[in-house]
């Protein structure tokens, strides 16, 4: 029997509902197609259109898996599997013939949230989406099934669907924490590694930095161990470029390599910071720790110039407990790094390499306080606008335009370092962050993207000197530039801004908490947190076998608890009439005669009587009695006392006599 | 009286063979005041079943067959002039006796239908200005062809739910069938009939049909099956308060015919499918089973 139209209406509504995510990601072909079948279904159901005949139905699957070819190559992977599973549901709509094809319709519906959940790795709001729609589908499970519901309004279905899953959250959660995970491939779907993602880049031209700056997407977020260092102590160290054609900078490559994965040393001056880091995934290798390093995480290798890479590229949300020097002392330099950090191209900018020269004859120390005070004194602007330079860069920038970014002066303070003979080289990466008052973190944006430089000095090692910082205010086009080496208070909670402005604001960093927490506690849930838990709980000497036996024990427990009061149901009644009634029904369940549920007294005692004539007596008696008390006009009094007596005595033996 | 009762079964049952179920059931029927609907194909004794049991209680017995061209007047009856008297006399129509035959009450025009059904509603006949009761007991038997015969005026739902039971007689067993085509004419047999009861014990018998208890789990299970109906997507609509009202009488006058004094949810159940069969609408387009798929729908409502 086809299930009837409400309960057909709740399924469409539902599965448009699950296929809504996967729809927004998928090519728009895709998505019209699968639009179409869809419609196709309304007008079954509300226009009474025929369901496709078997042709058409093949030509229309042939379409669409004809359409997942086209666009994947493939019909495997994660990205073409979930478009192939959308076309699957839709089609499976354009042939619910019975209630069956309605049931395996919805248990499709389940599989593609959980689809959902493995390939786009959702965010807290996608999540709670997802949920919403379990509830939806759970509701129109339950219209499809529950005849009894049929014309119970919307809020009834959703209530008791609500209902339904709020009993399943507590075995939801142990499963959560408990379920063993898995590394690799098997967990986490392997991602589409050309999926354009903003963020740092391995070299750097004048307004690379610039652009990428335009962008307020979150590169990671750090919780600090204590207090926050102030915002000028707080350099995250990206990329290290060393070469330049005098216009663009790279970072080694080739013949320098062996010593450049060499691990760099560095002595520490006084404490050191401990923090935690959740870099968001951006398809590189680096991860941007405070300066200097001091621990190297599992699977990283420090380098020569101090970054610390991963062995593979970061492709999931990841979480690191991480220490750092902020201040420090790194050792003397070998032949090869000063050749390399004094490298400038021959010919390029020769107005710059002459203004250098003139410096060479200073102290070293001298030399960096010149160079820094030329972009003091001299008219130059920090602008997130700056006019765009031909071949000689740096020529044009220090001696006509004098409009930069920080990639602009980081560039040109190496550039004036180098040729004025001090061992200089660029370090890309953040400066700053924006702390969450509501959660204590501080977000780091790709706008924070920075650029300063590196210089080396006999007595202290490699020294950070930012140019960009001694420009002052003044000089600077914009009020976050301004603030930037201040302060780590968010510029739009500052007092001085409207109450609608720090509200606004306050509810963004209240959004970023939760979104953080999510991320942390749900996405992040990994092997090493769950190890993590096992442990505090004392378990993870039983290893991932342990959380197993939990999992089973604490279901089996659940399960246990539920059929027991199954069980106990028929004991709770109240009257003793139904009582000793329930008990003589159960005694005769013993010996394989149970009472249907829609069976009358009479009835079943004939039935019973039938199948075991040898208890023929005793079940007249006692349905004589209790029809008698519950229907006819027997004294409570007199005729209960009987009816108790008769009960106790009935004992029916497995087997005839 | 349960004696008496049963000899009625009994003799409704030598003429009818093989049918005590259809019988105790138009019995209950007539014992819970409500009128009769039949629905079968001709020929299967929807007739001789009116007149056997109009005979066996000896009530005064009027057929009317229904067609196309029958006016309210054939039935009711008309005020014709007198020329001795210089006067209107009213001349009842046949509608005027204990026990009516409607015979394929589905032939005659809506209009004429509804002057019967307003007859059988309100126990009299409104003519010409002047209110005349119908006699006590008055109980009317109509017969219908399935619906989808030609020439046919489907009664509306409203006009169906004065029938409190609908009953099918179907064909007779074989052994049944067997006995019939070798016995006597049934119409011989029919003019030999003594009556067993007088229309004063008949109208005895309903009071104690009404005096039938009714204990409050009975009435628990009474509304579960009045709300399975009106929440399953299987009707249309649900069952009305006086679809239960009818539920109840009947279950009282199958008791009281089984010799209880008190209504078991046996009771209910075997008179339920034809008491809701013809108020209910099946939801989806195929029409409402039979008894035996009603029965099986509500079985789905456990006993409280």
């Amino acid at each position: 029997m086809i299930p009837p139209r409400p309960g057909r209406l709740w399924l469409l509504g539902s599965l448009t509902a699950v296929l809504l995510p996967p729809l927004l990601r998928l090519p728009p072909w895709f998505t019209a197609y699968c639009l179409t079948l869809l419609g196709w279904r309304l007008a079954i159901d509300l226009r009474g259109w025929p369901l496709p005949r078997r042709r058409l139905h093949l030509l229309t699957t042939l379409a669409g898996i004809g359409a997942v070819l086209l666009g994947y190559r493939t019909l495997f992977g994660p990205e073409a599997g979930l478009a192939l599973l959308s076309v699957m549901l839709c089609l499976k709509l354009l042939e619910l013939r019975n209630l069956r094809d309605a049931m395996l319709a919805i248990f499709l519906g389940w599989f593609l949230v959980a689809g959902v959940f493995l390939v786009v790795e959702p965010s807290i709001f996608l999540g709670g989406y997802l949920l919403l729609t379990v509830l939806l589908l759970t509701a129109a499970l339950i219209v499809l099934s529950h005849p009894v519901a049929q014309t119970g309004s919307p809020r009834f279905y959703l209530q008791l669907a609500a209902t339904m899953l709020l009993q399943a959250l507590p075995i939801m959660f142990f499963l959560f924490l408990l379920f063993p995970r898995l590394p690799g491939p098997l967990w986490h779907m392997p991602k589409n590694p050309n999926l354009g993602r903003t963020g740092m880049e391995d070299h750097m031209t004048p307004g690379s930095i610039a652009r990428l700056a335009e962008s307020e997407e979150i590169a990671f977020r750090v919780q600090f161990k204590g207090e926050i260092p102030p915002a000028d102590q707080l350099y995250w160290r990206g990329p290290v470029l060393w070469s330049t054609d005098g216009r663009r900078w790279d970072q080694l490559r080739g013949a320098a390599m062996p010593w450049f994965s060499k691990p760099a040393s560095h002595q520490a001056l006084g404490t050191e910071v401990r923090y935690a880091l959740t870099l968001e995934p951006n398809n590189e290798r680096w991860l941007f720790a405070l300066e200097l390093p001091a621990t190297i995480p599992r699977g990283f290798n420090l380098t020569g110039d101090f970054q610390l890479l991963q062995r593979r590229k970061v492709n999931t949300r990841q979480r690191f407990e991480l220490a750092a020097h902020p201040r420090y002392r790194t050792g003397p330099l070998a032949e090869e790094e000063r050749r390399l950090s004094l490298e400038l191209p021959e010919g390029r900018n020769p107005r710059s390499r002459a203004l250098a020269r003139q410096w060479s004859t200073l102290p070293p120390a001298q030399i960096v306080q010149t160079g820094l005070s030329l972009f003091r004194e001299q008219p130059f602007w920090y602008t997130r606008l700056p006019p765009l330079l031909g071949s000689e860069a740096m020529d044009e920038f220090i001696f006509d335009s004098r409009r930069g970014f920080c990639e602009h002066y980081a560039a040109a303070f190496v550039t004036l370092m180098r040729g004025a003979g001090v061992p200089a080289r660029v370090v890309t990466g953040y400066q700053g962050g924006e702390h969450n008052p509501l959660a204590d973190y501080l977000i780091v944006r790709q706008s924070r993207a920075h650029a300063w430089a590196e210089v080396w000095l006999e007595q202290e090692g490699w020294r950070r000197i930012d140019p960009t910082a001694v420009i002052p205010a003044a000089r600077m086009d914009a009020e976050s530039d301004q603030q930037r080496f201040r302060s780590t208070t968010p510029l739009l909670l500052d007092s001085g801004q409207s109450w609608l402005t720090r509200n606004l604001a306050r509810l963004r960093y209240g959004w970023d908490a939760l979104d953080n927490g999510w991320n942390l506690w749900v996405m992040g849930y990994n092997r090493l947190r769950q190890e993590e838990l096992l442990g505090r709980l004392g378990l993870l000497r039983f290893g991932w076998q342990g959380a197993v036996a939990v999992m089973l024990t604490t279901t089996a427990l659940v399960l246990a608890v539920v059929l027991l009061r199954l069980l106990l149901q028929g004991r709770s009644q109240t009257e003793p009439v139904l009582r000793l009634y329930a008990r003589y029904c159960r005694r005769l369940a013993r010996i394989g005669l149970s009472r249907a549920p829609h069976e009358g007294p009479a009835a079943f005692a004939r039935r019973a009587a039938g199948a075991r004539p040898d208890l023929a007596p005793e079940i007249a008696e006692i349905s004589e009695l209790y029809i008698g008390l519950r229907y006819g006009h027997a004294n409570n009094d007199t005729a209960l006392p009987h009816l108790q007596a008769a009960v106790k005595r009935f004992r029916p033996p497995a087997k005839a006599r | 009286m349960h004696i008496l009762l049963n000899q009625v079964i009994a003799q409704a049952g030598s003429i009818i063979l093989g049918k005590e179920h259809p019988i105790r059931l138009a019995l209950s029927c007539l014992l819970a005041r409500g009128h009769l609907l039949i629905e079968d194909l001709p020929g299967v004794g929807k007739t001789t079943l009116a007149h056997v049991l109009a005979t066996t209680l000896g009530l005064r017995f009027n057929r009317i067959q229904f067609t196309s061209d029958l006016m309210p007047a054939d039935i009711l009856g008309v005020a014709v002039y007198e020329r001795g008297t210089g006067e209107f006399r009213f001349h009842p129509g046949p509608i005027f006796a204990h026990l009516v035959l409607a015979d394929e009450i589905n032939r005659a025009t809506p209009k004429t239908q509804s002057a019967l059904l307003e007859a059988m509603e309100e126990q009299q006949v409104t003519s010409e200005g002047e209110t005349r009761p119908l006699p006590e007991p008055f109980f009317v038997i109509a017969t219908q062809n399935p619906a989808n015969q030609i020439g046919t005026f489907p009664l509306p739902e409203s006009q169906l739910d004065r029938f409190l039971l609908r009953i099918e007689l179907g064909y007779p067993e074989a052994a049944a069938e067997r006995a019939l085509l070798a016995g006597r004419d049934r119409r011989e047999l029919l003019a030999e009939l003594k009556p067993v009861l007088s229309p004063a014990q008949l109208v005895q018998a309903q009071e104690l049909a009404r005096a039938v208890t009714v204990s409050p789990a009975l009435l628990d299970y009474v509304q579960a099956l009045l709300e399975y109906s009106r929440r399953s997507p299987r009707f249309l609509t649900g069952l009305s308060p006086r679809a239960g009202l009818a539920l109840l009488g009947a279950a009282r006058a199958w008791a009281l015919l089984a010799g209880r004094d008190f209504v078991l949810p046996e009771d209910v159940q075997i008179v339920l499918p034809h008491v809701v069969g013809h108020r209910l609408q099946q939801a989806q387009g195929d029409t409402l089973g039979g008894s035996a798929s009603l029965a099986a729908w509500f079985a789905e409502v456990a006993v409280p």
